[in-house]
């Protein structure tokens, strides 16, 4: 296995008495598109800046490329950011604002010219090489700081919440761009956002972070599927949780007391954070099935509709468990045939005890 | 009538009714005496009256005359010197304000430049008279320390010091509009910069100073314009060597008797400042771009 391209071990950040990053542990593998993921304020953007070398940590190590990065300033790092705001240059035209960092390095003319060409073909801006920066669409705009950064070939490009700015279809349109150019390139991409669904569509791993503390370093498949803790699950995609009381463990069985549900026996992989402390159980709303005519399910519940939200190629119900105050959702896919309830129906739910989640 | 009345609803008319008090006042304080001064500059002064057919003599005169030409080289050597002064002066100021002093404390900071302006103008000059002066504060303090045995004479009563207490009373209106173009530079393009490889000189050399332009010119502009006819200071601490055109058109109105010739002084150094305050101007749309 290759060195990790980032290293970062005990790293904390304290602005005064506030926190912002603390016992920050992670490698970011060479070649991978990483993403840094949660809600606003939780850390990731400071984690950024402190890989670009905007930040000082108050603690702990970063390693680029296996050097540590103390005291390197961010005009030395092999790192190249696009910023949330573009910072294009406003005072250059497109090929100038490519071409600056290759001018700052003193590169001879002839290559400038030939490698701002390239760059600007790469990401889809022939033609635009004059045009006054502030004569660019949000869209180009962002090509332009990814053009800049590319050109210089880092070891690592750092996006700031790239797409935040963008209308919804630019950015799906750009979020598989940014995928394909990441493949041509092979460059290692680390990706700041608070937008779960843009983080496991684009990334090869993501860090979920909460107040300056990761919580979760995995794969969009398994973050989805086996999330460690409660939050992390309510974080990523929609979630129902039941409280759940542990009985008894053993071997690879654990018995557990949930509500509405009751007594079940669950595996101990279903325990994705370890089964200390575990307080609830979760299921995401596509697991669960309403029930027409005499389709049969492993297990059944009674439950009232109170609430249905039609969404075209699905239905989201609001459903009422016996003995519980909140409402679970359930996600139905609307095929052929398929009757959309109304607010108060009987509905049978069917699930599964495999599609359990114990957590805490 | 009814062209009027819909006129008058108008949002142009609407716009020159609000505009109307300062438009009299503009119309009859500055051009109605400004056209007066340009009629004066085409007639001739005979004595106690004035022959009114139209000459261009005063002209000729002004441009010709080896005095004019040298006082009107000199006011412009002083002001562009006062200017080159005071935006290097200013830049430092304005710069230190933007970037290294902490938000809530930038407002008490712009506070303190204006101090200078709670005394009058007048003041300052005689200040700098008494700190320059033969017995001045500077020489007191140089003879009491024995750096020097004799007084210093080349401080006081001459351009140097003209340049000086200009520099010093201009300072502040170039602080501010430098300050307002270093405040608008947004700090993520120095980042950048900065993640693209460029050191510290680099970054202000390619984007700070590039960016703040706007308001380098038109502190150029608020200092170059007024300084170049200014004439109360050059009288006070200028001395014979120190004196400007302006001082030289006071002269010819009063003393020499000639309004005509000092109305066309007058005039041409009006039109040597709008030559120079147009290629400023130029300059700034070069810098001036749309919003970004």
């Amino acid at each position: 296995m290759t060195l990790p391209i980032i290293r970062l071990s005990g790293l904390d950040k304290f602005y005064g008495e506030f926190q912002a990053l603390s016992q920050i542990n992670l490698d970011i593998k060479t070649g991978e598109f990483f993403s840094l993921l949660g809600p606003s304020g939780c850390g990731k953007t400071t984690l950024l800046r402190a890989i670009a070398g905007f930040e000082t940590l108050s603690s702990g190590s970063l390693q680029i490329d296996g050097l540590s990065m103390e005291g390197v300033p961010a005009n030395k790092r092999p790192t190249n950011m696009v910023f949330q705001s573009y910072a294009i240059f406003p005072h250059m035209s497109v090929a100038e604002n490519v071409a600056y960092g290759l001018k700052a390095r003193k590169l001879p003319k002839v290559e400038i010219k030939a490698r701002v060409a390239e760059a600007i073909d790469m990401v889809g801006l022939q033609g635009f090489d004059e045009r006054a920066s502030h004569a660019l669409s949000g869209g180009q705009r962002q090509r332009v700081a990814l053009a800049r950064a590319l050109v210089l070939k880092p070891r690592v490009l750092l996006l700031d919440e790239p797409l935040s700015a963008l209308d919804k279809k630019l950015r799906e349109q750009m979020q598989s761009e940014l995928r394909r150019l990441q493949r041509a390139v092979g460059i290692t991409f680390v990706l700041v956002t608070h937008d779960q669904e843009e983080a496991l569509t684009m990334s090869d791993r993501i860090a979920v972070m909460f107040d300056g503390k990761i919580a979760q370093v995995a794969s969009p498949q398994i973050l989805y599927g086996k999330p460690s803790t409660r939050k992390v699950a309510a974080f990523i995609g929609m979630m129902n949780f039941l409280d759940a009381k542990v009985l008894a463990a053993s071997g690879d069985n654990v018995e557990v007391e949930v509500q509405s549900l009751g007594k079940l026996t669950l595996s101990l992989e279903q325990a994705t954070g370890g089964l200390n402390g575990c307080d609830s159980v979760g299921v995401r709303p596509e697991m669960l099935t309403i029930l027409t005519g005499s389709q049969t399910s492993e297990r059944e519940i009674e439950a009232e509709v109170t609430e249905v939200s039609y969404y075209g190629d699905m239905t989201y119900y609001d459903v009422k468990f016996p003995s519980k105050e909140d409402p679970i959702t359930v996600t139905m896919r609307n095929t052929a045939g398929r009757e959309v309830l109304e607010v108060g129906a009987k509905a049978r739910v069917g699930w599964s005890t495999s599609s359990l989640l114990l957590l805490k | 009538m009814v062209g009027f009345q819909k006129w008058r609803r108008s949002e142009s008319a609407q716009g020159l009714f609000l505009i109307s008090p300062t438009l009299c006042f503009a119309l009859l304080l500055l051009a109605v005496p400004l056209v007066m001064v340009a009629a004066l500059s085409f007639w001739t002064q005979d004595y106690l009256t004035l022959d009114r057919t139209f000459t261009t003599a005063n002209y000729v005169t002004a441009w010709t005359e080896p005095m004019y030409q040298y006082l009107m080289a000199r006011s412009l050597k002083i002001s562009i010197f006062v200017t080159v002064a005071t935006v290097f002066l200013a830049y430092p100021v304005a710069y230190f304000i933007s970037f290294h002093v902490a938000p809530k404390r930038k407002a008490m900071w712009i506070f303190l430049i204006t101090i200078p302006f709670w005394t009058s103008y007048l003041m300052r000059i005689f200040l700098w008279k008494v700190i320059l002066g033969y017995n001045g504060v500077v020489n007191g303090s140089l003879m009491g320390l024995g750096v020097i045995e004799q007084p210093l004479s080349f401080i006081l009563y001459n351009q140097n010091a003209v340049v000086l207490t200009l520099a010093h009373a201009w300072v502040p209106f170039a602080i501010l509009p430098i300050f307002v173009a270093l405040e608008r530079v947004d700090r993520s393009l120095i980042e950048a910069a900065e993640d693209l490889g460029d050191s510290r000189l680099r970054r202000f050399l390619r984007v700070t100073l590039p960016l703040s332009m706007p308001g380098v010119i038109a502190a150029t502009i608020i200092v170059f314009i007024p300084t170049i006819g200014d004439y109360v200071t050059p009288r006070l601490v200028g001395g014979p060597n120190g004196l400007m055109i302006s001082n030289m058109i006071e002269l010819q109105f009063k003393k020499a008797n000639n309004a005509p010739l000092g109305a066309a002084l007058a005039i041409s150094a009006m039109g040597i400042v709008t030559f120079f305050a147009l290629v400023f101007l130029w300059m700034n749309r070069k810098y001036v771009r749309g919003p970004s």
